[in-house]
């Protein structure tokens, strides 16, 4: 059964390799020619060597006296020899090398293709760390075997060749080729067998044992605050511990079976001075051919191994190919639309949702594509989990999507605010990604200006709207790339001006390099309030005509928001885009706004409000009426209030009330 | 950008030796049976030179035996150069066998002792690096080690043995024509070396590039709703393309270095036969030498031509192995600056916690001031709330109570303990912190929860959060306490990622609980909420919240008003709130402004 599945991927892996071989022919071509050459020269010198002996060496010592010529020809032709080899080495290693490099780099191309195609919601599915490790170490698994592939297809034509030049020398030693060859093939087909799962297995240690390393990288601040390195490392060392005994009995295979390759060919050439011995007293043979042979035998062995790194290599192969597959041929992407909104000089849009309801997929627990052999279930992120910490835990029931949205509909009116207001966990950023469409709804519609975004171009999507998230992200570029991200006719005023909306102008003006400044990784370099106005500039800078706000703000204080819905405001209630359009450098003419959000203050800015709660509207209206109609918005933006009012008759009750620190330094009170 | 740069600096400052010396003397279990394994090497050596001998022997005392051919003396050499061959084919075994499991154990140990050293290390270190550099520290540079030590290790000591052995048998068989051998490869091996210095330089940009790369990839994974959002996918393609071609231009440099470097061992070693066949014809016709002996030498060359060969490709491997046991060990040395008193600290006193700057000043390494002589006494029991503008140095407060940073001046003592000389064991579990990104491990709420206290069931666990106001948030959720929060906690909003922080930090029951910004994307109505309740529950321990909600500095006994790194105002709410014109005052405006 094993040998089964084993023969399956190694077809596979044949087939594998013959995609490379067809994406880059000629390159291939190249590193073939190489190696043929390469290898004759190995049956070449063989033979050269034994006519030495034979031709040259035997009757000078014979005669007592050299042929000067014979001499200096035998020396010419052994290191003409050489520089033929070279020549193929140069051929093969250098068409081996580019060869796997471009489809390395072809493959990786591809495969971020994809990830920028496919939806938020493919992305959602798929852990980080397993994306990451399929434009990495997958391309890198798939396309391994290259390197060694040239040497293995000259050293077959070479086995070919020197089966029948040792059959034209004598036959009867080349019975001993015919015992040592195919045991040498057949040792190195049961060695590639046996060492693909443990390899699987090493590989698969390695991969828990860095998921590991990440997260617990990832989440140091809590491990340390909490006091739980000896626990971390624990759970890294028991996975560790795992690889090192995965490597171990790689090892041991290595041990048994890398000796018995270096005899076998040894043996071999023992084997043809005893029956050389018997044919030269027969005199079926010359002493040159037996050492031509007896060379031969020595050189071959080397070579005869790389044939087993390629078999070795396939099943890894095979499955850093199906991942990849997996990834090239995901369907679902969110095709974008053909239509383009009239920009309408830049005047808001007007949103609407229409009885939109959504449900999050469930993460995929298991690669798209199983792997092909049982024990090479190589899946990186798979089953990363110590003891004490469960695996990604089960999917709950049921299968299907965990619905957040059901039938929610409110309208967003052009130039108007609206406030999207619930408490924590009741689906605001949800109705946020559909606003934009960084995911589409299960059923009903969003659109802006009367058209489904789902028909709108990519360009116009973007162009139309702009969405500020809750956690900001910011690349690993300048200040200024960050702002405009290429975006076409964003000029350094633009930039400025956003900023300054923004609030953002005053911590940039004093950076060592202005808007040049490099952020660093996640835009390290920066606070996270810097972080937060910075994409808010980013928002404004494309001027859309549809702001949407995901609590946008909440990282930065009170001040310096109020300061940021006022410019909002003030700029969208000035009749600035009555009287033109705005020019460079000045505030991008007013949006529509979609804003979550707790703070009154920017409750008070809007128009309307949406009050959600279990991804349901509960309410919609003005702040007024919804303070006495809705009773959990009421209780949610009164809490501040509510509380100091609750304290204040505490206070009252409990006067008096247990000392100020001030008064009571040092000394012991209880409460 | 800069850590790149300084890595390959210190990649060239230091020799290949000091690293190996350095590498076992933090291993000393790589010498572990060192000697038999370097004895059963040499065995398995041996059987490297069993041929060449056996074809010279066969041939002169055999083949070309005086009387014609002898099969008898072809049949004893055969026979005993057999017997050579399985017992240096054992010996391989045995000694590859001990090679593997010894360097697996030590490396799995260098492994997980520098996974604990990153912890170990202060936060402000852990930030300077790359987390993915962190990551290969524990995990490809230590593969690289092994993967020598095994592959390149043991194929370089057989075949620097086999160098060895072989010039010592072509010296016995003839010095002349071992000189000419020597004469082609000397200064065939100085080329090399001077290539291979190129190749460690060339493989040096390969790395940087890759790592380039995988950050522009993650980016592009991590980014990808702002991608999307902004429809930008062109833009970031273009970045992905740029990082790919430069990592591929940077192999194809590498390779081509290592092509030539290679081919100069082949010429070498077409002129040594050449010189072998002309001297050797030479000394036959003298005298000197028999046809056996120079058929042999000419399995000799090749014999070592192969060996020097092979030698060159794995140097190459062992220099990156050497590079990548140096970055580990560079791990190993950095001290943490914020280091655990260990035997030497004391533990907390028992009851309630307070606290006390004195005259503390924190900079940033190379930054201006963030704090500047910080003075300030918390009574034990006391709810305070630091509160300032964003980039006040509120948070730096915070990280220097915990201990996750040292001031650069003046002491924080608690309970009048120094801090530095708190042991962190009694530190970490009576003083718990909880972080504004309440980073939550890819498993379920309630193994999240019970992070620093494993024994605890899930009775335990739901009961803390109905202690905490929470039951019904928890209900809520898809599968309860055993709902996935997904990776970093992302299958939750980030308002629910705090709460469960919170609910953390609370059941790991602290003696002073350090809140830094921790409830900032809750709602109201839920802060409210949690405030009464954690009020209620940490009643008779010490609180400092750093908060930029004021409600938090209403509810607090004492408010500490920071601002440019100065503590500027102190005292309860009702009382700062008194001058209108102050810090305080005006924060406050600000925020009734935005609340009311």
């Amino acid at each position: 059964m094993a040998g089964k599945t084993s023969r399956d991927v190694l077809i596979r892996g044949i087939r594998v390799l013959g995609h490379a071989v067809r994406e880059e022919p000629r390159i291939f071509a190249v590193a073939v020619g190489g190696s043929v050459l390469y290898h004759l020269l190995i049956i070449g010198s063989a033979y050269v060597v034994g006519a030495v002996v034979g031709e040259v060496v035997v009757p000078a010592l014979e005669s007592g006296q050299a042929d000067t010529r014979a001499v200096v020809l035998s020396a010419v032709a052994l290191v003409a020899v050489s520089l033929g080899r070279v020549l193929g080495m140069f051929g093969r290693r250098l068409g081996a090398g580019f060869m796997q490099y471009r489809l390395q780099a072809s493959y990786r191309r591809r495969i971020t293709r994809r990830y920028l195609e496919l939806p938020l919601s493919w992305h959602q599915r798929h852990a980080t760390g397993t994306l990451l490790s399929n434009a990495n170490s997958d391309v890198e698994a798939a396309w391994f075997p290259i390197a060694p592939l040239p040497f293995a297809v000259g050293t077959l034509v070479m086995l070919v060749v020197a089966m029948g030049s040792l059959l034209v020398t004598d036959w009867v030693l080349a019975l001993v080729g015919v015992a040592i060859f195919p045991a040498l093939f057949a040792l190195n087909v049961v060695y590639s067998r046996r060492m693909a799962p443990r390899q699987a297995r090493a590989q698969q240690m390695r991969a828990q044992v860095s998921a590991i390393a990440h997260e617990s990288f990832d989440g140091a601040l809590v491990v340390k605050t909490m006091g739980q390195e000896a626990r971390e490392t624990n759970r890294f060392a028991a996975q560790a511990g795992e690889l090192r005994d995965a490597l171990i009995s790689v090892g041991r295979l290595r041990g048994v079976f890398d000796p018995m390759l270096e005899t076998l060919p040894s043996l071999g050439t023992v084997a043809v001075l005893l029956v050389g011995a018997v044919r030269l007293s027969q005199g079926a043979v010359t002493i040159t051919e037996l050492v031509s042979v007896a060379f031969l035998f020595t050189v071959l062995a080397f070579p005869v191994r790389a044939i087993g790194w390629v078999l070795a290599e396939l099943p890894r192969s095979v499955a850093g190919w199906d991942r990849l597959q997996a990834v090239l041929t995901a369907t679902g992407e969110m095709a974008y639309g053909n239509t383009t909104l009239d920009p309408q000089d830049g005047r808001p849009a007007t949103l609407v949702f229409d009885r939109v309801s959504f449900g999050y997929p469930v993460a995929e627990p298991a690669p798209a594509t199983a792997p092909a052999e049982p024990g090479l279930s190589t899946e990186p992120e798979a089953a990363a989990r110590p003891v004490g910490v469960p695996e990604r835990a089960e999917v709950p029931e049921p299968a299907g999507p965990v619905p957040v949205l059901h039938d929610v509909s409110f309208t967003v009116p052009a130039g108007r605010t609206v406030a999207l207001v619930g408490p924590t966990g009741s689906g605001k950023s949800t109705i946020v990604s559909l606003a934009v469409r960084l995911v589409d709804p299960d059923a009903g519609s969003v659109t802006v200006d009367g058209v489904d975004v789902r028909s709108l171009t990519a360009a116009s999507l973007a162009g139309t709207s702009a969405l500020v998230a809750q956690v900001p992200f910011v690349f690993d570029d300048t200040i200024r790339a960050n702002v405009t991200l290429d975006r076409e006719g964003i000029t350094d005023d633009d930039v400025w001006a956003a900023l300054r909306l923004a609030e953002a102008d005053g911590f940039v003006a004093v950076l060592p390099d202005g808007l040049d400044t490099l952020v660093g990784e996640r835009g390290a370099a920066l606070s996270g309030g810097q972080r937060q106005r910075l994409t808010l500039a980013r928002a404004l800078a494309g001027r859309p005509r549809l702001l949407v706000l995901d609590d946008a703000t909440s990282a930065v204080d009170p001040r310096v928001e109020a300061a940021i819905l006022a410019a909002l405001r003030g700029d969208r209630s000035t009749p600035s885009d009555a009287t033109g359009t705005a020019g460079a450098g000045e505030l991008p003419p007013g949006a529509s706004i979609l804003v979550v959000a707790y703070r009154r203050a920017t409750i008070a800015l809007a128009d309307e409000v949406v009050y959600v709660e279990h991804g349901r509207v509960v309410g919609r209206g003005t702040h007024a009426t919804l303070l006495g109609s809705t009773p959990g918005y009421a209780a949610l933006v009164t809490a501040y209030e509510r509380a100091e009012a609750e304290r204040e008759r505490e206070r009252a009750y409990e006067e008096p009330a247990p000392g100020t620190p001030a008064i009571r330094q040092g000394e012991e009170v209880d409460a | 950008m800069t850590t790149v740069a300084s890595e390959s600096t210190s990649e060239r400052s230091e020799s290949t030796w000091q690293t190996l010396r350095r590498g076992l003397a933090l291993s000393p279990e790589l010498r572990t049976g060192l000697a038999g394994t370097l004895a059963l090497a040499l065995v398995a050596m041996v059987g490297r030179a069993a041929v060449p001998v056996a074809i010279q022997q066969g041939i002169d005392r055999g083949l070309r035996a005086p009387g014609g051919p002898d099969l008898g003396v072809v049949g004893v050499v055969v026979a005993a150069t057999a017997a050579v061959l399985v017992v240096t084919t054992m010996c391989g075994y045995l000694m590859m066998r001990r090679l593997f499991t010894v360097s697996e154990t030590a490396l799995a140990g260098v492994r997980v002792r520098a996974f604990r050293h990153v912890h170990d290390l202060s936060t402000l270190h852990q930030q300077a690096e790359r987390r993915g550099s962190l990551v290969s520290r524990v995990t490809s540079d230590v593969d690289q080690i092994t993967q020598f030590l095994q592959w390149g290790g043991v194929i370089l000591l057989i075949n620097l043995g086999q160098v060895v052995v072989t010039t010592v048998v072509m010296t016995v068989y003839s010095w002349q024509l071992t000189l000419v051998v020597f004469a082609a490869f000397v200064p065939a091996v100085a080329v090399i070396r001077i290539f291979q210095k190129r190749l460690a330089g060339a493989y040096g940009v390969v790395r940087v590039r890759l790592g380039a790369m995988l950050a522009a990839v993650s980016e592009t994974v991590v980014g990808a709703s702002v991608i999307r959002a902004y429809g930008v996918s062109g833009r970031t393609a273009a970045r992905l393309d740029e990082t790919i071609d430069a990592q591929r231009r940077a192999q194809q440099r590498a390779i081509r270095t290592s092509v030539v470097s290679f081919s100069t061992g082949e010429i070498a070693a077409g002129l040594a036969l050449a010189g072998v066949v002309v001297l050797g014809v030479k000394l036959g016709v003298d005298g000197t030498l028999g046809i056996g002996e120079i058929t042999a030498f000419l399995f000799l060359v090749t014999m070592f031509i192969q060996p020097v060969q092979i030698a060159t490709e794995v140097l190459n491997e062992a220099q990156n192995a050497v590079a990548g046991w140096r970055r580990v060990l560079d791990v190993l040395d950095m001290t943490p600056d914020v280091a655990d008193p260990g035997e030497r600290g004391v533990d907390l006193p028992p009851g309630p916690i307070d606290l006390c700057f004195s005259e503390v000043t924190f900079s940033y390494p190379g930054g201006p001031p963030v704090l500047v002589d910080v003075n300030v006494d918390i009574p034990p029991k006391t709810r305070v709330a630091v509160v300032g503008e964003t980039g006040s140095g509120k948070t730096t407060f915070a990280k220097l109570l915990t201990r996750l940073m040292d001031p650069s001046a003046g002491t924080v003592l608690l309970s009048g303990v120094p801090l530095d000389q708190v042991r962190f064991g009694s530190l970490r579990s009576r003083v718990v912190m909880v972080p504004q990104d309440g980073f939550l491990f890819d498993s379920t709420v309630a193994e999240n929860v019970r992070f620093g206290r494993p024994e605890l069931t899930d009775e335990e666990l739901a009961v803390a959060f109905v202690d905490l106001g929470l039951g019904d948030w928890v209900d809520g959720l898809p599968a309860g306490l055993a709902t996935p929060v997904g990776e970093r906690g992302e299958a939750l909003s980030v308002g629910e990622r705090q709460l469960v922080a919170l609910a953390r930090a609370y059941v790991a029951d602290p003696d002073l609980l350090v809140l830094d910004e921790a409830t900032s994307a809750v709602d109201p109505a839920t802060e409210v909420r949690l405030q009464r309740t954690l009020d209620a529950v940490t009643r008779g321990r010490t609180t400092v919240a750093i908060a930029h909600r004021l409600s938090t500095a209403q509810a607090a006994d004492e408010v500490i008003v920071v601002d440019r790194g100065r503590i500027v105002q102190r005292g309860p709410h009702e009382e700062l709130v008194n001058d209108p014109e102050s810090v305080y005052g005006l924060l406050f405006a600000s925020w009734l402004e935005q609340t009311r």
